[in-house]
Formats: structure tokens, sequence, C-alpha cells
């Protein structure tokens, strides 16, 4: 079941939670709501829910305009950051739950409500635990009981908030991977919520980026992380190194220095930040360079396959009082064959900076 | 129940405390604490229940089943028991439609509801006794109506009834209210989503949550009712077999020295605190189950 959101618009007091958001989420497909906390993915899942109303704006399940439809009848699975497990009911009596509160008219029979609990309780790994309680259950085992139990009443779409939100690091990684399959053997119309951008790049088909209650950009995981449409985006998925400057035809200029950038429709002459990637710097210790910026090496961080260096720019280089700081990562023997010593001044030459207008100025 | 919640970890750290050398007091000062508070308790405590029981007795068993057999004796059983049956029902529906606002919803002025359930502890059960002569009596700002329409409040079992609900309306709420908001709304909202209806999410869900708490906040409630003095005398009336309770039993027999079917009376109080006592610990006992398996 595909899903629409149209023109919604929401607000806590004087707080805009989320401000005439338009997005479409394609029937089948397992998206991500990724953004920073405050910046309404929540509240907009929960819109689509039905367990929050909009102020205004339409929602649109399958076509059909779903707005005023009662959550009950929107059939919607819904996992919560913090499982909602009924704490009172067994692991089966929770997965059955949704069954059993059907009309009688439409209420499965006991042996079929049976063979569907344990069909999905096998789905989940958790079939040998079926009457255990909640509380005798570890976050992982508790989260899968939840998905179960969302999954049983056959759900159209299939709402995560913050699934891995409440769980180890561990635990986390190896959930991700199995949501990924379940999705791949179900295809159910899936969205989640979170504000772990590798959570978001890795497990989704689909990313969402939201900021300040606004649609920043919508792609898949590579067009989000290579073309971030905003600033925002920039810096929100990855570490990322700012340049402050003056756009000079093909070159970024900052103070002396002089950045070749990638070229958008940018005024002669405007003020512009540009962004790249610790991975996309290089750093030349030849100062005779005619490219790149001088900076001062300040510490080189080994550990694992590949070093992290951290550089100062020089006092004052670009105008703006306090030093900017800069981060580069290159594999470690780029680092020993540089002879790169702490203290010592280098240039760093962007293999690829990406400019936008600075909002700031 | 947050007070049930709170008995289980105050145990086991007493314990972590009371093993730690470090933090282990003197033998000395502990047997004195020990004794002073285990002085205190026989002295006030168990003194004066043994002292009722002791008093009831004096005189024989004929005499202390005469006292509660007597018609007037009876008949303020009976009558302790009819208002417990009103006002603990009545109580328990309010308390628990109270606690569900409060704590599963937002709106204006919840503080200021917050505050006046606890109205009835903060006022002396006599002005509360007061208020409703004040409101349903001869004199009262309703007297006149309720005399044309032949209907009697005060001096007769309504009075009784209402003064009793009055005193004892924050035991259940009061109990709910903390329980209700520490579990928030995620259980119901799973619910609603799952397909649930307002009543089956109240049965399945909210209800078995609750229950222990429930269920404690009604036995302190009926305690209480059963054993109200101040409100009830005020709007009584005290006429024998018609309108007194047992704690207006016991002062009538007493104030004419009749101290054994006094203390006689007085025993059948004494043993529904027991009782409610027993059950008392019955229930956090369970609750702490409960917990334990929460945890």
């Amino acid at each position: 079941m595909s899903i629409q959101v149209e023109h919604i618009h929401k607000t806590f007091g004087q707080f805009v939670a989320l401000d005439q958001v338009s997005v479409n989420f394609p029937d089948g497909a397992l998206t991500a709501l990724l953004g920073p906390s405050g910046c309404g993915k929540t509240t907009l899942l929960r819109v689509i829910a039905g367990l929050e109303t909009a102020d205004s704006g339409r929602v649109i399940l399958d076509g059909e305009d779903a707005s005023s439809t009662h959550v009950r009848q929107r059939q919607v699975g819904f996992v919560f950051q913090h499982y909602a497990l009924f704490r009172h009911l067994t692991v089966f009596e929770n997965v059955a739950f949704g069954l059993r509160v059907r009309p009688r008219r439409t209420r499965p029979k006991e042996a079929e409500i049976r063979l569907r609990v344990h069909r999905l309780l096998d789905l989940v790994q958790l079939d040998p635990l079926a009457n255990r309680f909640p509380t005798q259950l570890s976050g992982g085992q508790r989260q899968r009981v939840a998905l179960a139990r969302a999954l049983a009443v056959e759900p159209k779409v299939l709402l995560l908030d913050e699934p891995f939100g409440a769980l180890d690091a561990q635990v986390r990684k190896e959930l991700r991977r199995w949501l990924r399959r379940l999705h791949d053997e179900l295809h159910i119309t899936s969205l989640f919520v979170t504000h772990d951008q590798e959570e978001a790049l890795e497990v989704a088909d689909r990313v969402v980026l939201m900021h300040r209650g606004r649609v920043e950009q919508v792609g898949t995981p590579t067009e989000v992380y290579e073309h971030p449409a905003s600033p925002f985006v920039y810096g929100f998925l990855g570490a990322v190194n700012t340049f402050h400057g003056r756009i000079d035809g093909t070159h970024l200029r900052v103070g002396e220095a002089t950045l070749p950038h990638d070229g958008d429709a940018i005024h002669q002459g405007a003020d512009a930040v540009g962004f790249t990637r610790p991975h996309e710097l290089e750093i030349v210790t030849d100062l005779a360079t005619p490219h790149g910026i001088e900076v001062i090496l300040d510490r080189i961080l080994t550990f694992g396959a590949s070093a992290r260096v951290e550089l100062d720019s020089l006092p004052d280089a670009d105008g703006r009082g306090e030093p900017t700081h800069y981060e580069v990562i290159l594999p470690r023997e780029k680092v020993d064959a540089l002879g790169l010593v702490e203290g010592q001044r280098v240039r760093l030459v962007p293999s690829r900076i990406h400019v936008f207008p600075n909002q700031t100025a | 129940m947050a007070a049930v919640a709170g008995v289980l970890h105050a145990r086991v750290d007493a314990r972590r405390y009371e093993t730690n050398a470090a933090t282990r007091e003197a033998p000395w000062v502990r047997r004195l604490i020990l004794g002073a508070a285990l002085s205190f308790f026989v002295l006030f405590l168990l003194m004066p229940l043994l002292a009722v029981f002791a008093e009831a007795l004096r005189k024989g068993w004929f005499t202390y089943v005469t006292a509660l057999t007597d018609p007037d004796a009876l008949s303020a059983i009976y009558l302790t028991l009819l208002v417990a049956a009103i006002a603990v029902p009545l109580n328990l529906v309010f308390g628990v439609v109270a606690a569900w606002t409060i704590a599963k919803f937002e709106f204006r002025g919840k503080r200021f509801l917050t505050t006046l359930i606890d109205l009835p502890f903060s006022v002396s059960p006599v002005i509360a006794g007061l208020i409703f002569v004040l409101l349903f009596g001869a004199q009262g700002w309703f007297g006149d109506w309720l005399f044309e329409h032949d209907i009697k409040i005060i001096f007769a079992v309504p009075g009784l009834v209402l003064a009793t609900v009055f005193v004892t309306f924050p035991f259940v709420a009061r109990e709910l209210i903390p329980l209700m908001e520490a579990q928030g709304r995620e259980e119901e909202e799973a619910a609603v989503v799952l397909g649930a209806n307002g009543w089956q999410i109240f049965w399945r869900v909210t209800l078995p949550n609750i229950k222990w708490g429930l269920l404690y906040g009604v036995i302190l409630c009926n305690a209480r009712a059963m054993g109200e003095f101040g409100a009830v005398s005020v709007v009584s009336g005290h006429i024998r077999g018609q309108t007194n309770t047992l704690p207006l039993h016991v002062e009538i027999l007493y104030n004419e020295y009749n101290f054994a079917a006094a203390f006689a009376v007085a025993s059948l109080l004494a043993l529904l605190a027991m009782v409610t006592l027993g059950l008392k610990s019955v229930i956090e006992w369970k609750a702490n189950q409960g917990v334990t398996a929460t945890d």
C-alpha cells in the first residue's frame, strides 16, 4: 500500500512540529525518516498512523483519503520505541491480542489464532519463548515480539518508531540486518524513524531527511549521501569539513587559498560555504603546491585500518578569528609514507568540494 | 501503588545497607534504635489493641456476644456495611475515572483538579459533615426544597453515605494517579492500533495493569468508610437503631458507662483493621511479585 502525505501541518502550542510536509512513500519500499531529535519525524509517523491528528493536510493511504479515519480502521502496524508490550500478557497472548479484539464476525477461530501466532513467532524466531512474559525477555527479543504483534493483524503498512533506539549497539546492528531481511521476505510498505544516519543509509531503500518540521531531501541512500541537497543534509549524513569563502570563477577563495569546486550555479563573487568529506581531502607536505589551503597538523589518531588526522587553519587565515577545525581520513600507510608529525605545516587539497551559498552572511 | 512498588526496593536496599560493613552501625546503636522503635510500637499500638480485646472480654464471652447481638448493635453493623457498600463502589468508579483523566489526558486545570482531590484529606471530617448539614439540613441551602419533596438527607442514611463518600474520596484516585502516570499511554496506544475499542482497552490493558493498586486503594477506602466517625457523627443525629454506625454506637455505649459493650463493638472495628492490614500485606506481596517480574 502506498502512502502519501499532503501539506501536513501540525503545531504543539507555539512549536511547529510539521510545516506543510508533503511526501510520497511508494508501495513495498522500506523508507527511513531521518533527522535530529525534534525534527518532526516521529510526529509525522504518528500522524500517518492516526495516533496524532494533523492541524491541516491529508494522509492518503492506497489512493484514498484516510485523514478522518480512526486509527483502528487504518490497518497499520505500529512498533514503539519502548516496545509497549502488554506486561501482563505472555508473548503468545501479546501477539494474539490484535486477533482477539476483533468483532466476533471477523475474529478467527481459536485454532486459527494459534496457528497464526505460532507462525509469526517462528518468523521472529521466538516460538520457544511463547509462554514467557515480556519482562523475562531481552530488549532485542521484546522488540521482535512487538514486531510480530504488529504483523499479526496483517497490516497494509508497518510503521516503526525508533525501533532500535533503546537497544545496545551490538543488538542494534543485528536487528537492523534482520529487519532488512524480513522486509525483503514480506515486501510490506514500511516506514521507520531514526536519528542514526548510519542505520538509515544501511537499512532503507529510500531516505527522507527532515529538519525543523520540513523535508530537506528525499532519495536513495547513495543519492542523499553523494549529493546532499542542503548544508544541513551534508552535515547530518556524516563528518564534514567546511570552508567559508567567496566564489571566484571555478574556485572557492578562502583567504589567500584557492580551492576548486564542482561548480553549481552560484553567483560570481558570492559568499559561499564549501563542504567536503574527510576522505575527500588530501594532505600535501610540499607547501609550494599552488592549490589547497595551508594548515597546521594538530593530532594524528591511528587505530583500525585508517588514520584520522586533525588539523587547524592558520591563525586568522579566513578572517573569522577562531581557527577552523578540519578532519581528514586516510589509510595508515599514507600517514607513514608522508612522514607526518604533529605541529607540522601542510596543505589540504580537496579532491571534491561542494559549495552552497552562505546563508548566514 | 507507587508506595507498593517502593517497598521492594527499600527492602533490597536495607539488606545491602545492613550487611555492608562500611555502612553498618555499632551494635549498641542498633540496639538503641531498635529498642526505641519497639517500645513505641508496644506502648502506642500493641497495648491499646490488646486493651480493646481484654476489656471486651473482661465480663466473659456471654456479655461479649450479648453486646454484639443487641438489636441496636446489629442495626449499627448493618448500617455500617450498607454505607460502605454504597460509598466504596462509588469511590472506586470515581477514583478510576479521575485517575484516568488526570494520568492519560492533558487539559487546562489539571493541577487544580489534582489538588481538589486531596481536599477531603486536608479538611477536618467534622467540617466535612457540617458542609452537608449546611447544604441539605432543614436550614440549609436546599433544605426547603428537600422538605417540600419529602426527601430526608441529614439525620438519615443518604447523609451518612454522602459524608462517607466525601471523606473517602481520595483513597482510590490517590493510589492510581502515580501508578497510571508511571505507566504512560503507550500500551493503550498499542492496543488501539491493533484495533481494540475503548471498552476492550480498559478491560484488557488498563485494568490488568492497575488491578493491585486499585485493590489496595479500595481496601483502604473501605477501612476508612467503616471506621469514619467525625463527618458521620455530624450528619447522623445519633438515632439508635436507625442512623447509628458502629463507631457512633461505640461512643454512645461508652458515654453510658457500658464499657464492656462499648469495647465489644470496638473489637469488631479492631478486627476490621487487622483484616485490612492482612489484606494490605498480601496485596503488597502480590504486587511486588509483579514488580520483580517487570524489572
